[in-house]
C-alpha cells in the first residue's frame, strides 16, 4: 500500500464503525434509563453508513446498504409507527393509546412498556433510512452537464 | 344525504372519525411508495383519500348534530389535554375538513392520466407517496386542537408540496429553482410560526389552543405575547401568500406538474387561511386581534392591495397557469379583506369564498390539466381555438372562469354578494367599490383567456388536440357542476361558513 495516504483514515475508521454502530444501538435500548432513544440512535447508526462511505466511496457503500434499502427501512419503520397506533386503535382504545394494546387491567404497564419499544424501534429506522437515502441523494448526484460542457 | 352517509359507518368507527380521518392517508402513504407500479399506488391513495372523505362527512354530521354546533374532542394517546394532544372538531374544522378531502378524493381520481403523463414511470408510486403525506399534513392541520402539533403537521405538509412541486421538472425545468424558492420561503414561515408558539408557550406554559386562550386572557399586555402574535401571523401569513408575502406561489403553481398545481391551489393556502383564522379569533381572541392591536391596520389594505396589484399582474401575464396563480394571491385578498371585518358576517362571507374559490380554481386548474394532457402548452397562444376541438373541458373551464369573475348564479356571486353584504353592514362603502373594480379586472383577465379559447382560429391548426379522457372529465364536470350548485342554491355552503363564524365567535368568548 505505498504511496496510500489515507492509511491511518482507514484503519481508523475500521475500527470505530463497528463502534459507532452498538453505540447506536445502545443510546436506543437505553434510552427507556437516560437521555437518547430511536431518534438519536437512528442518527447515530446512519452516521456509521455515512463515514463508510466517505472513507471507502459512495459505491462500495451503496453494495453494502443499497438505496433501495434504506428507503425500505425509512418506510419500513414509519409503518411499524403508525401500526402501533392502528394496533390500538383496532383493540378499542384511542390512537396510540398504549394502555390498550393488550386490553389490561388498569394499573398493568405491559402495554405501555411494549408500545413505546416498538414505537421507538420504528423511529430508529425511519430516522436511519432517512438519513442514509438523504445522504445518497446528496452524494450519489451525478451532474446532468458535464465539467467541460460549461 | 350527509346523515345517509354517516349512518351507513360503524359507530365504533365513526367514534375515531378525527383519528382516522388523519391515520388513514399517513397509513397507506408509505405503503404507497412500495407498491411496484404507480397505477397501484394511485388506487390506494384514492381508497385513502375516499376514507377520509367519509369521515370527513360523519364529521360533519356529528358536529352539526345539536343547533349550535358540537365540538368534539379526541385525545390522542388517551393523554387528556392539555397534557396531550388533542384533536378537536368544531363547524370550523369540519367544514374545512369536508373541503380538503373532497377536493382531495377528486383530485385523487383525475390525477392517473395526468400524472402519467408527466412524471416518469419509477417515480410514480413515491410521487402519490407524496401526495398523501401532503394530504396527511393538511388534514392534520385543519384537525389538531394543539398549537404546536400544527406546526409539525403544517411542515409535514409543506415539505411534501415542495418534493410535488419539483418533480414538474420533467416537463419545465423552472420548477426546480420554483421550488427551491418555495422551500425557502415555506420555512422561514414555519419557523416564524414556530418562534411565535414558543412566545406564547412561555408566557402561558400550555400548548392547547382552547387552554391558551384561556390563559392569554390572564396576560393581556405581556410584550412575549405581543411578539408571538406577530410571528405567528406573519408565518401564516406566508404560507397562506399574504399580499407581499406570496412571492413563492406564482412560480410554484404555474411549473409544479398540474395535478399538483390543482390540488394546491385548491387546498394548500386555504388551510393555511384557516389556521390564520383559528389564531386570530380562537387563540387570540375577537378583543386581542381587532381592537387591542393594530390588526385591522395589516389584514385590510394587504387584502385590498392584493385584490388591486395582483389582478392587474393577471392581466398582464402570457401563461394562463400564470394569470390564475396571481389571480389566486387576489382571492386571498377577498378572504382576508372578509376576516379583517372582524363580524360573524364578514369572517362567513371570507368563509363562504374560501369554499367558494377552492371549487372554483380545482375546476379551472383540473381543465388546465387536461388541456395540458393532449396540447402540452399553456400560454394564452396555445389556448387559442381550444373550445372548438375541446368542447367539453373548455365548457367547464369557462363555468369556472365566470364563477371567479362573480357572475350570478355562479358559486363566486354567491360569496361576493356576502362579502359586499358584510362590508356594506359595517359601513365600508368604500371597500365594496374596490371589490367591485377587482371583479372588473378579474372580467379583463379571465375574458382575455375566455376569447382565445371560443373565438380565436389555432395558432398551429397541425398540432393533435382532444377532449380530455372520461376520468378527468368527470371530476371536472363535478366541480363545475358544484360552483353552479352553490350559485343556485348555496345555502348548504352558506350555512357551513355561517356555523363556522359562529364556533368562532363563540369559541373566542368562552
Amino acid at each position: 500500500m505505498k504511496g496510500d495516504h489515507h492509511v491511518i483514515l482507514r484503519v481508523v475508521a475500521k475500527a470505530l464503525i463497528p463502534v459507532i454502530a452498538i453505540y447506536g444501538f445502545y443510546v436506543h435500548f437505553h434510552g427507556e434509563y437516560s437521555p437518547g432513544g430511536g431518534f438519536q440512535a437512528g442518527v447515530i447508526l446512519a452516521v456509521s453508513v455515512i463515514l463508510y462511505s466517505l472513507i471507502f466511496g459512495i459505491a462500495p457503500a451503496m453494495r453494502a446498504i443499497t438505496p433501495g434499502f434504506a428507503r425500505f427501512i425509512a418506510g419500513l419503520g414509519f409503518i411499524i409507527y403508525i401500526g402501533v397506533g392502528v394496533w390500538a386503535l383496532a383493540m378499542g382504545g384511542n390512537f396510540l393509546d398504549y394502555d390498550a394494546l393488550f386490553r389490561e387491567e388498569p394499573g398493568g404497564h405491559l402495554g405501555q412498556h411494549t408500545g413505546i419499544i416498538v414505537i421507538e424501534i420504528g423511529v430508529l429506522f425511519a430516522v436511519a433510512g432517512s438519513m442514509v437515502t438523504i445522504f445518497y441523494a446528496f452524494a450519489g448526484r451525478v451532474s446532468e452537464i458535464r465539467d467541460e460542457d460549461w | 344525504m350527509i346523515e345517509f352517509i354517516s349512518s351507513l359507518v360503524p359507530t365504533n368507527l365513526a367514534a375515531h372519525a378525527p383519528a382516522l380521518l388523519v391515520v388513514a392517508p399517513m397509513f397507506l402513504a408509505p405503503i404507497a411508495a412500495f407498491m411496484p407500479n404507480g397505477r397501484l399506488a394511485w388506487i390506494l391513495s384514492i381508497l385513502a383519500t375516499g376514507f377520509s372523505l367519509v369521515m370527513a362527512i360523519v364529521l360533519l354530521s356529528q358536529v352539526r348534530s345539536i343547533d349550535e354546533g358540537a365540538i368534539i374532542s379526541y385525545a390522542m394517546g388517551g393523554w387528556t389535554p392539555d397534557a396531550g394532544i388533542e384533536f378537536r372538531i368544531d363547524s370550523l374544522n369540519a367544514m374545512v375538513l369536508l373541503l380538503v378531502s373532497a377536493i382531495g378524493f377528486l383530485a385523487a381520481i383525475f390525477s392517473w392520466p395526468s400524472v402519467a403523463a408527466e412524471i416518469r414511470d419509477a417515480k410514480r408510486a413515491m410521487f402519490y407517496a407524496a401526495y398523501l403525506v401532503c394530504f396527511t399534513g393538511l388534514t392534520g392541520v385543519a384537525s389538531t386542537g394543539d398549537a404546536f402539533n400544527l406546526f409539525v403537521f403544517l411542515e409535514i405538509s409543506s415539505i411534501a408540496t415542495y418534493v410535488l412541486v419539483a418533480l414538474g421538472a420533467r416537463r419545465d425545468r423552472r420548477a426546480l429553482p420554483a421550488a427551491g424558492n418555495y422551500l425557502l420561503m415555506g420555512t422561514i414561515g414555519a419557523s416564524f410560526f414556530v418562534v411565535g408558539v414558543g412566545f406564547l408557550y412561555a408566557a402561558t406554559g400550555t400548548l392547547n389552543m382552547a387552554e391558551l386562550a384561556v390563559r392569554l386572557q390572564a396576560v393581556p399586555d405581556s410584550k412575549a405575547v405581543f411578539a408571538g402574535y406577530a410571528f405567528i401571523v406573519v408565518g401564516l401569513g406566508i404560507k397562506a401568500a399574504m399580499f407581499p408575502l406570496h412571492q413563492w406561489l406564482p412560480n410554484a403553481y404555474a411549473y409544479s406538474p398540474s395535478f399538483v398545481t390543482m390540488f394546491l391551489a385548491a387546498t394548500a393556502t386555504k388551510v393555511a387561511i384557516y389556521a390564520l383564522v383559528r389564531f386570530l379569533f380562537t387563540v387570540f381572541g375577537l378583543e386581542f386581534s381587532f381592537e387591542g392591536s393594530t390588526l385591522i391596520w395589516i389584514l385590510m389594505p394587504m387584502g385590498i392591495a392584493a385584490m388591486i396589484a395582483c389582478s392587474f399582474q393577471a392581466v398582464f401575464q402570457t401563461d394562463v397557469r400564470r394569470t390564475l396563480a396571481y389571480s389566486s394571491v387576489a382571492q386571498v385578498g377577498y378572504m382576508l379583506l372578509g376576516i379583517s371585518i372582524g363580524t360573524a358576517a364578514g369572517v362567513s362571507a371570507g368563509m363562504f369564498h374560501l369554499v367558494n374559490h377552492a371549487l372554483i380554481k380545482g375546476a379551472l386548474f383540473m381543465a388546465l390539466a387536461g388541456v395540458v394532457l393532449s396540447y402540452q402548452g399553456t400560454s394564452l397562444n396555445d389556448l387559442k381555438g381550444l373550445g372548438r376541438s375541446s368542447p367539453w373541458t373548455m365548457t367547464a373551464f369557462a363555468i369556472g372562469a365566470v364563477s371567479l369573475i362573480g357572475v350570478p348564479l355562479t358559486a363566486g356571486f354567491q360569496s361576493k354578494y356576502a362579502l359586499v353584504n358584510a362590508l356594506f353592514e359595517h359601513g365600508w362603502w368604500w371597500a365594496v367599490a374596490v371589490v367591485m373594480f377587482s371583479s372588473l379586472l378579474a372580467v379583463v383577465y379571465m375574458g382575455r383567456i375566455l376569447e382565445a379559447v371560443f373565438f380565436r382560429t389555432p395558432s398551429n391548426p397541425n398540432k393533435r388536440r382532444q377532449e380530455a379522457p372520461l376520468i378527468i372529465l368527470i371530476p371536472l364536470w363535478i366541480l363545475a357542476l358544484g360552483n353552479i350548485w352553490v350559485g343556485v342554491q348555496g345555502g348548504f355552503v352558506a350555512g357551513l361558513a355561517d356555523d363556522a363564524a359562529a364556533a368562532l365567535f363563540i369559541g373566542g368568548a368562552s
